[in-house]
């Protein structure tokens, strides 16, 4: 069924009997082309993707919940791509570019909002550094703009923009970065996909991968046997313990992220901002809730919930820019499980086992790359090469010493 | 969190900072044969498992002493901490 403005008149005047499931319910066939485990944003794109351009139409989600019930639903909802490194820039720029036409494109409203972004400067290195960022934005086709002081008090003027300690002394905006509706994505992809023929399984648990002479051949869940010529891994937060089913070991930690909403206020805050100083962003839900987070808490977890010094943390950050904020309740706050890879940039790849693929390390970018993670996994699955865009997400850049390092903090994942 | 030292007792865990695996004291024989591929695993791949976890935290606002600390990385409940010291000399390092 399509959706459209005329379909909304028309089922309201006829008592909205015509509306039907956006998606199946089906059962497990014994065999498909391709198997993609994980129900979330990435998984549900690469199958979205491996159906409308690639023609693969033979294949099956399988998810261990309810799909969309991890980081898809637990994240911040901001889109960007205001990168640094070659390997990265291309890939966020053509998300960010399938960002912009996915609401036509999957004919589902995700309440995708350009409001812009904002990375503030505080010091003048941080200045350089970040007009370098900047440049090397525009080099790859993204937009990005230098703002003063002065242009910045116009357009937000309860900033702390004179603190002693961080004054602000500019920022790198991004005008066509902003948010998106996260739950809608999961959903839209996932009716997207079933449309065209691919099986999405829940309640179905992935408990080991069948080897047949070197090969994967299929996986065994808690449904039975699932047969399949390939099988993607997209498990983000638990790429770990789901890869060493298969017995692999990654170049890659579990960390739990926190984030928070404040009360619903009026709109008071237009577009996305980032401290520079400390670790804290912030943006305003349309529901009108402040949606903002910080720093991981810094150690392996796997427990989707996080401790109180980060939570100080935080609002220590947020005071120190928004001083406004002070006045605003905490409503709720909740972790979500980050795969930190190594060098804080993700893994598209074959494994070293025939017919097994895997997708992850996205650290806390994940939510952003979705559009073109799955088509990037879906081009992968597909023709067996990878995107022009994802060509530097390797497995062996850790063994060559090809690592995209956007923060220059070496293989210790917390500090990514 | 609340970390309980071997020597002072129990510590906010604010006041010390992560590492990782308390594998990372077992570092490889860098005259060894396969010593590449050894360093390429030491530094780069982990277990990362969902449950109890050998791990080096380090005392940082406190008396900077390195610790082992065994935590179930599901319930962030922590079983023994012991001084990362004592764990290598016991692995035969540093004799």
């Amino acid at each position: 069924m399509r959706y459209s403005g005329f379909r909304v008149i028309k089922e309201a005047l006829t008592g909205h009997k015509g509306w039907t499931p956006a998606w199946r319910d089906p059962d497990p066939a014994s065999h498909y082309d391709i198997v993609i485990i994980g129900g979330g944003g990435h998984g549900l794109a690469t199958a979205y993707y491996l159906a409308k351009e690639f023609g693969q139409h033979k294949v099956a989600v399988i998810e261990k919940g309810w799909i969309g019930g991890g980081n898809v639903g637990r994240n911040t909802t901001i889109i960007r791509s205001n990168y640094l490194l070659d390997g990265n820039e291309p890939f966020y720029e053509f998300s960010l570019k399938l960002w912009e036409g996915l609401e036509q494109d999957f004919n589902y409203n995700a309440m995708v909002s350009q409001r812009g972004i904002l990375n503030l400067i505080h010091s003048d290195p941080q200045r350089d550094a970040f007009v370098r960022r900047g440049n090397a934005m525009i080099l790859n086709g993204a937009d990005a703009n230098m703002l003063t002081t002065e242009e910045i008090k116009k357009r937000y003027p309860f900033l702390n923009t004179h603190d002693a300690r961080f004054p602000i002394k500019g920022g790198l905006a991004q005008h066509r970065g902003g948010t998106v509706r996260h739950d809608a994505v999961a959903w839209g992809y996932a009716r997207g996909a079933d449309s065209r023929g691919v099986d999405i399984i829940q309640n179905c648990e992935v408990t080991g991968f069948r080897m047949e002479g070197g090969r994967c051949v299929g996986v065994e869940t808690s449904r039975g046997f699932i047969g399949a010529g390939k099988v993607g891994c997209a498990v983000a937060g638990n790429s770990g313990r789901l890869m060493a089913k298969a017995g692999m070991r990654l170049p890659i930690e579990s960390h739990v992220l926190q984030a928070f909403v404040s009360e619903g206020l009026k709109p008071v805050l237009p577009g996305v901002i980032t401290f520079g100083a400390g670790h804290f962003y912030c943006s305003q839900s349309d529901k009108g809730g402040l949606v903002f987070g910080g720093d991981l808490d810094g150690y392996n977890s796997y427990a989707q919930r996080g401790n109180l010094p980060v939570v100080e943390d935080v609002c220590e950050g947020a005071m120190a820019i928004f001083p406004m904020l002070g006045r605003a309740r905490l409503l709720r706050m909740w972790g979500g499980i980050m795969d930190m890879s190594m060098d804080g940039s993700p893994i598209i790849d074959q494994t070293h086992i025939d017919g097994l693929y895997f997708n992850g390390g996205w650290c806390y970018g994940g939510f952003k790359a979705t559009p073109a993670s799955g088509f990037a996994y879906a081009h992968l699955l597909a023709t067996g090469n990878p995107h022009p865009t994802a060509t530097a997400y390797r497995f062996d850049r850790f063994q060559k010493g090809l690592m995209i390092d956007e923060k220059g903090m070496g293989n210790q994942p917390n500090l990514h | 969190m609340i970390i309980n030292h071997p020597l002072l007792g129990p510590r906010d865990s604010a006041e010390f900072t992560y590492l990782g695996d308390a594998a990372l004291i077992d570092r490889p024989d860098w005259q060894s044969e396969t010593a590449a591929q050894d360093f390429y695993e030491y530094g780069y791949l982990r277990d990362n498992p969902a449950g109890w976890h050998r791990e080096l935290w380090f005392h940082e606002a406190g008396d900077r002493s390195w610790l082992v600390v065994t935590r179930n990385t599901v319930t962030h409940e922590i079983k023994s901490v012991e001084l990362a010291r004592d764990v290598a000399r016991a692995r035969g390092r540093s004799k």
